[in-house]
């Protein structure tokens, strides 16, 4: 039994180790600069790139971004602060729920509330339905990491005449930066690579587009848009955009591991 | 006489200074609960607007969503059970296969891995969770796929004669409920195993000591001991599993073969909920068929709910015992 485990942990490292070997090779011989730089070719036309759903995808981002972290943030200060109250144990149990919502959930219910209503696909609806999916996450690991901080430096904050807003924000806020971050970065790693929520609200646009009220490309829709077509070009464009996509998420994701080393084996969701 | 007005201004200002503390308290306290009370609002706003949308199709056609299999949008059936067979089946076949993998991952980790393995492989297990499920997708369509038809499927069904059940009887197609639960058993695998391994973790030293106290091995220690310890834990975290699995849209929709019908057989092609909608929802012609698909969100949702609400009161019931 002893034995099992060990090739269990081969087993489960396997499908990881498989995949990257498979998109590094599939997709380095497919990117090119003009990849990044040129717009997506028509169909047969060899070459062409993603420019469009680069750009796209870290527009997407940072929309939710202003949207998931100071919500997440403050809520996690708030659970943390107020830790035991019946209102704080019902906000973590719902945190954690949303977190388990299915991404399409929140896609559908983005289209019902940012598309239907003016009958028009947007960048915004895609970025705000990926933003309501960081809430959770970053709530959770704010509130994980302000409860590590010793109470001894809040309380001397609170001994030196700072009112508490400010010891929240200056000291306590500040010792768990680190790991803060941490969370925000996991949350932007997550959503990275969603597609299922930006299908109707985002919608993917073959077109240069930086506006927030027109559909915009995404990576990991272009991908899914290219991988499920018929075309040998295009199946090479979706390994490379894939290499690429695979590439932003892993990066942030070491970057959080290395902003806080502490953690053992911290859990991605 | 002149010291007394320099007294005033400085209890002026201390009186000043306390008030605009007060205020400051008074502001962060707001905008801090603001930010917390948005989570359940956002829960009930995603609520009231799928069920809402979803209204048209229960009050037209009731529950014959859930109970009838003929979806055939231009005569107006809509029948979602074999989406909803699709999801439970696929999410399924991913927890038989992840399962026994992912608690032996972390009963690894967490007992007999050397300690500089730990992190490393931690992590690696970690990041499964991290590729985007598009990706998955992908692999599936170009790797997975083509090796489950030449060599997978064939080997099940010839060599090991289980062609004689029903479940793997048939032609072997490629896009297959099969492969879907393949995908899924990948993807739900970091899940389950962090979880477990955290569970593990949290099992007492002297828990494991008056084990081998009493004379237990290693392996008897860890079944006798460790893990019922842990069992709510662990299960907890199988749910959280199935939790990913049934709502995951992408890489299913990918590699199911999107064939709404109802079939024994793993080899034949499939589908889900969640690829229901996202393969319909922008094409959707009419507003009862609009309505329909947000019905089959709406139970999507509910089912989701249920799991994910279990599933932390699994892990919870762990770690309050922990405390105790």
């Amino acid at each position: 039994m002893i034995g099992f485990t060990y090739l269990a942990a081969i087993l489960a490292t396997l499908p990881l180790v498989l995949i990257l070997a498979h998109l590094v090779r599939k997709g380095a011989s497919s990117l090119s600069l003009a990849f990044f730089t040129h717009m997506p070719g028509s169909v047969g036309e060899p070459g062409g790139g993603m420019a469009n759903a680069i750009v796209g995808t870290l527009m997407l981002i940072g929309i939710a971004s202003i949207i998931g972290l100071p919500i997440g943030i403050g809520a996690g200060l708030y659970l943390a602060e107020k830790k035991g109250t019946p209102l704080a144990s019902t906000v973590r149990f719902l945190s954690d729920v949303l977190n388990g919502l299915p991404s399409i959930v929140m896609g559908i219910f983005a289209w019902e509330v940012l598309v239907r209503p003016v009958r028009h696909f947007s960048a915004l609806a895609g970025g705000v339905a990926l933003g309501a999916m960081m809430i959770p996450l970053v709530t959770r690991t704010t509130e994980e990491m302000l409860l590590v901080v010793p109470t001894s430096l809040r309380e001397a904050a609170l001994a030196l005449g700072y009112p508490k807003w400010r010891t929240s924000i200056s000291v306590v806020l500040r010792t768990a930066l680190a790991g803060i971050v941490t969370g925000a970065l996991v949350a932007v790693a997550r959503i990275a690579g969603e597609t299922a929520p930006l299908l109707f609200t985002a919608l993917g646009n073959q077109f240069w587009s930086t506006s927030v009220r027109e559909p915009i490309a995404a990576l990991p829709l272009q991908i899914f848009t290219y991988a499920i077509n018929a075309y040998d070009e295009w199946h090479r464009q979706a390994w490379a955009g894939a290499l690429v996509l695979i590439t932003i998420v892993l990066i942030i994701s070491l970057a959080a591991r290395f902003a806080t080393r502490s953690r053992f084996g911290a859990p991605v969701d | 006489m002149t010291s007394l007005p320099v007294d005033w201004l400085e209890n002026d200002r201390r009186k000043l200074r306390v008030d605009a503390s007060a205020y400051g308290d008074k502001i962060y306290e707001a905008l801090t609960a603001a930010c917390a009370l948005a989570i359940p609002a956002l829960v009930i706003a995603i609520a009231v607007a799928i069920f809402a949308a979803a209204w048209p199709a229960f009050a037209k056609l009731g529950f014959s969503i859930v109970t009838t299999s003929d979806w055939d949008v231009r005569a107006g059936h809509f029948g979602a059970a074999p989406a909803i067979f699709g999801t439970l089946v696929s999410s399924t076949v991913a927890l038989i296969i992840a399962t026994p993998l992912a608690i032996g991952v972390a009963i690894f980790l967490s007992e007999f891995a050397p300690l500089w393995l730990r992190q490393p492989i931690g992590f690696l297990v970690d990041l499964l969770a991290a590729i985007p499920s598009v990706v998955y997708g992908l692999w599936g369509i170009f790797v997975l796929i083509p090796l489950l038809r030449e060599h997978v499927m064939p080997f099940l069904r010839d060599t090991l004669h289980l062609g004689a059940t029903p479940f793997f009887s048939g032609p072997a197609y490629g896009p297959s409920m099969l492969a879907a639960g393949v995908i899924l058993a990948i993807m739900a695998l970091p899940y389950i195993s962090s979880v477990s391994r955290e569970v593990l973790m949290a099992v007492p030293r002297s828990q494991r000591e008056a084990a081998l106290a009493l004379g237990a091995t290693r392996w008897e220690m860890i079944r006798d001991a460790v893990i019922p310890y842990a069992r709510s834990g662990i299960i907890g975290g199988i749910m959280l599993g199935l939790g990913r699995a049934l709502g995951e849209t992408m890489a299913v929709t990918m590699v199911i073969g999107n064939r709404p019908e109802i079939s024994a057989s793993l080899l034949a092609p499939g589908y889900t909920m969640a690829s229901l909608i996202a393969n319909e929802f922008s094409e959707a012609t009419s507003d009862l068929h609009l309505s329909a698909l947000m019905a089959v969100g709406a139970v999507l949702f509910i089912i989701t709910l249920i799991v994910n609400a279990v599933a932390r009161w699994l892990v919870w019931s762990v770690g309050r015992r922990r405390t105790q």
